[in-house]
């Protein structure tokens, strides 16, 4: 209302030819709002559930943050003592460590094996569709429950896979899978892999899908065929699927807690404690709000580099 | 003119629906606005007792006691592990319950923030009680939360194995260590307990650790590391599985049911498991001590009921009237009968061990046992970290158990 009225004001004698033009004005305006009225609810949301916690966190990071916070709402400053109080500790670098070892593991295995399945789905044979849909079971079920069973599975005097070894014949007495400061952490990689695996091999798949069979038979007649093939066709083919599947695997798995939680709560010693346990510890167990979110940034600032890189590979596999 | 009055309204509306998302989210949190007026006809109360038989045990005495205040109870159970972070969010929207049950070593954090009211001023008595158990209620000298029954951890044997074996359940360390190696053979272990690296290892490695002198204060002392070397003896040498490090409380007793353990380290909660295998045949003793003689000190569990400060008097006051209720002799009797805990006042407790004497090792301990958090208050959850975080550096050999506790108290 009041934008016309001074339109008007500014322009007070308005010549007869600029009717249409007028109009055109401002059906392009009203059709700009209209534009923004449809940005409303993701802009909302965006802000209410993923920037209000952001900013929240890295607030947080910089305060005295406790359970009387929670009642009295303060919250005194401290500067960057949470950050140096957590990166001091004696925890950090094991953490650190564990979670480069724990990430690199996990998406190595997931990613070779991933692989190795979605080739192998590729061939038409009878079953495949079945078995292509039984291997995404570990994705559907609910972290705690596969945890809790891969505890019962990897238990030292009873578990199913020490049971079954001693069948075989392999070991005479039960591997501590779990409660060894030397297998604890491989141990929890491999129940990640088991879980990786299907987004591994359901992203490689459609990859696969995607390079049209001409290539192979080009390539057939100029000689490449099997290991040759994947190397100079399906390879190259699908590098930018790959790079996609390696960054959000980096992502998905720096960040994993449940899991470990799961299967050794950060035991046997600290063996398996990575930065999203320890961050989970310092602000659910000892109540140190502040610690917890300097801990939880330490892995956001992780993830955001291989964000980056998730985006810039993106952005080159569009240019390509 | 058309124009503008549509856009006019359509930048209205725009307006009105973002300024109506904060509206409404704020909506969600004030509907129990403190007011007063008028007779209290309602309180609510919430507790983490969401299995049964507890659920209703504790339901059905909340709401007597709610009958007898002239009022009706609103009840709110939480699964145990979120109860806190209920509590924190309830504290910081200011919709704190009228009558809120804790965990013990919990009370102090809560106390800390200032959320509780003192029971002080509602003139609950607190005579009767021994001291460990008023100290785990009590918060910079005043008496916050009463647990109307506690319990703490004792050793379970099964009484046809050590009997089959001709051994007599163990009274000290050494003790201990011989039965322990006598019945392990085969699938069985001598003992099972539980030393996970959470609270619950914390706990249950505390007798071993305040029976010999041990402080929670300072943990790097011989007596902390004579308790702690026997444990790791007992793992060493086989008599306990190395899946301690990995096993809860409820492990413990799954390993005692399938017979893979012939003593474990456990509490009365699991008492009803056991009575339902026909065929096990079980008895319970004191935690054995370093040398005969010693007073056993356990760790008091239990849980503790407050009444929170939500600002309305006379809300505040009827809920008093209910926590006092829930402590009535009548009332303790009758809740640790039907959920195999230990009514906690003194006189009340020798009455109970009398008529239970399944569970009269247990009614001994509770009057010497000492709450986790007498002394640390709510430094009590860093110290019980590094407690479990000795434990298991001790246990897989990456130092001795004197290294172990120094490295872990000084950080």
């Amino acid at each position: 209302m009041t934008t016309t009225v001074q339109e008007l004001a500014r322009n007070p004698v308005q010549p007869v030819t600029d009717a249409p033009m007028k109009r055109h004005q401002g059906y392009r305006r009203r059709e700009r709002i209209y534009q923004w009225l449809f940005l409303v609810p993701a802009v909302a949301y965006l802000a209410l559930f993923f920037g209000y916690p952001v900013v929240k966190n890295v607030l947080m990071s910089f305060q005295d943050y406790s359970t009387s916070t929670f009642y009295t709402g303060e919250a005194p400053w401290v500067g960057f003592a949470n950050y140096a109080t957590v990166i001091s500790s004696s925890l950090f670098s094991t953490a650190m460590i564990n979670t480069a070892l724990f990430t690199a593991g996990s998406i190595a295995g997931q990613f070779i094996l991933g692989l190795g399945l979605a080739v192998f789905f590729k061939r038409r044979f009878p079953l495949n569709g079945i078995l292509r849909s039984l291997l995404l079971l570990p994705w559907l079920l609910p972290l705690i429950v596969s945890s809790a069973v891969w505890r019962w599975i990897l238990d030292k005097d009873g578990g199913a896979l020490n049971n079954f070894l001693e069948s075989l014949g392999i070991i005479s007495t039960g591997i501590p899978w779990l409660t060894s400061t030397s297998l604890a952490l491989a141990a929890v990689m491999a129940v990640n892999i088991w879980i990786g695996i299907p987004f591994n091999v359901t992203v490689l798949y459609g990859g696969l899908q995607d390079i049209p069979d001409e290539l192979y038979e080009a390539a057939s007649l100029d000689g490449a065929t099997g290991w040759k093939a994947f190397r100079h066709v399906t390879w190259p083919m699908l590098r930018p699927v790959v790079s996609v599947v390696l960054v959000l695997g980096v992502v998905y798995t720096l960040k994993v807690l449940d899991i470990i939680l799961g299967l050794t709560n950060g035991g046997p010693a600290n063996s398996t404690q990575t930065i999203a346990t320890q961050s989970y510890a310092l602000s659910f167990q000892n109540f140190k709000f502040g610690e917890g979110a300097a801990m939880g940034n330490i892995l956001v600032l992780i993830s955001l580099v291989f964000a980056v890189l998730y985006l810039r590979a993106n952005r080159r596999a569009v240019d390509e | 003119m058309k124009s503008a009055l549509t856009r006019t309204k359509a930048a209205a509306f725009a307006v009105t629906a973002l300024a109506g998302i904060p509206l409404a989210l704020s909506g969600c949190g004030s509907s129990t606005a403190p007011g007063s007026g008028g007779p209290v006809t309602e309180i609510s109360v919430v507790d983490y007792y969401n299995n049964e038989p507890d659920k209703s045990v504790i339901g059905d005495t909340l709401t007597a006691c709610g009958t007898q205040s002239g009022v009706t109870i609103k009840r709110e159970t939480v699964p145990g592990k979120s109860l806190i972070a209920k509590v924190l969010q309830q504290a910081s929207s200011k919709t704190l319950p009228d009558v809120l049950m804790l965990d013990n070593p919990d009370l102090q954090q809560i106390a800390g923030t200032g959320a509780l009211a003192p029971l002080s001023d509602f003139n609950i008595s607190t005579e009767g009680y021994p001291e460990g158990i008023l100290s785990a209620g009590t918060y910079k000298d005043q008496v916050y939360g009463l647990a109307p029954t506690v319990n703490t951890i004792a050793l379970f044997y099964n009484k046809d194995v050590l009997a089959q074996a001709g051994i007599t359940p163990p009274t000290t360390w050494e003790e201990l260590k011989t039965a322990a190696a006598a019945l392990t053979a085969g699938d069985q272990y001598g003992l099972a307990f539980n030393a996970n690296a959470t609270y619950e290892g914390t706990w249950q490695f505390l007798p071993f650790m305040w029976s010999n002198g041990g402080d929670e204060k300072n943990i790097a002392t011989p007596e902390s590391a004579e308790a702690l070397q026997l444990w790791t003896d007992l793992v060493k040498s086989g008599s306990v599985s190395s899946s301690a490090l990995n096993w809860t409380q409820a492990d413990v007793n799954d390993q005692f049911i399938a017979g893979k353990a012939a003593m474990m380290v456990n509490g009365p909660w699991q008492i009803p498991v056991l009575d339902k295998q026909a065929a096990l045949q079980y008895g319970v003793v004191n935690i054995p001590v370093k040398d005969a003689g010693q007073t056993p000190v356990g760790p008091l569990g239990g849980e503790v009921w407050t009444v929170p400060q939500t600002g309305n008097k006379e809300k505040q006051a009827k809920a008093a009237q209910v926590v006092a209720c829930m402590n009535s002799d009548e009332n303790q009797l009758a809740m640790a009968k039907a959920r195999n805990t230990i009514p906690s006042k003194t006189k009340v407790a020798a009455q109970f061990a009398a008529e239970n004497p399944k569970l009269a090792s247990f009614a001994d301990l509770v009057e010497t046992a000492r709450a986790r958090t007498g002394q640390l208050g709510e430094e009590w959850p860093d110290q019980a970290t590094k407690i479990y975080t000795a434990i298991q550096r001790a246990l897989t050999d990456q130092a001795s158990p004197a290294d172990a506790l120094k490295q872990a108290q000084e950080g």
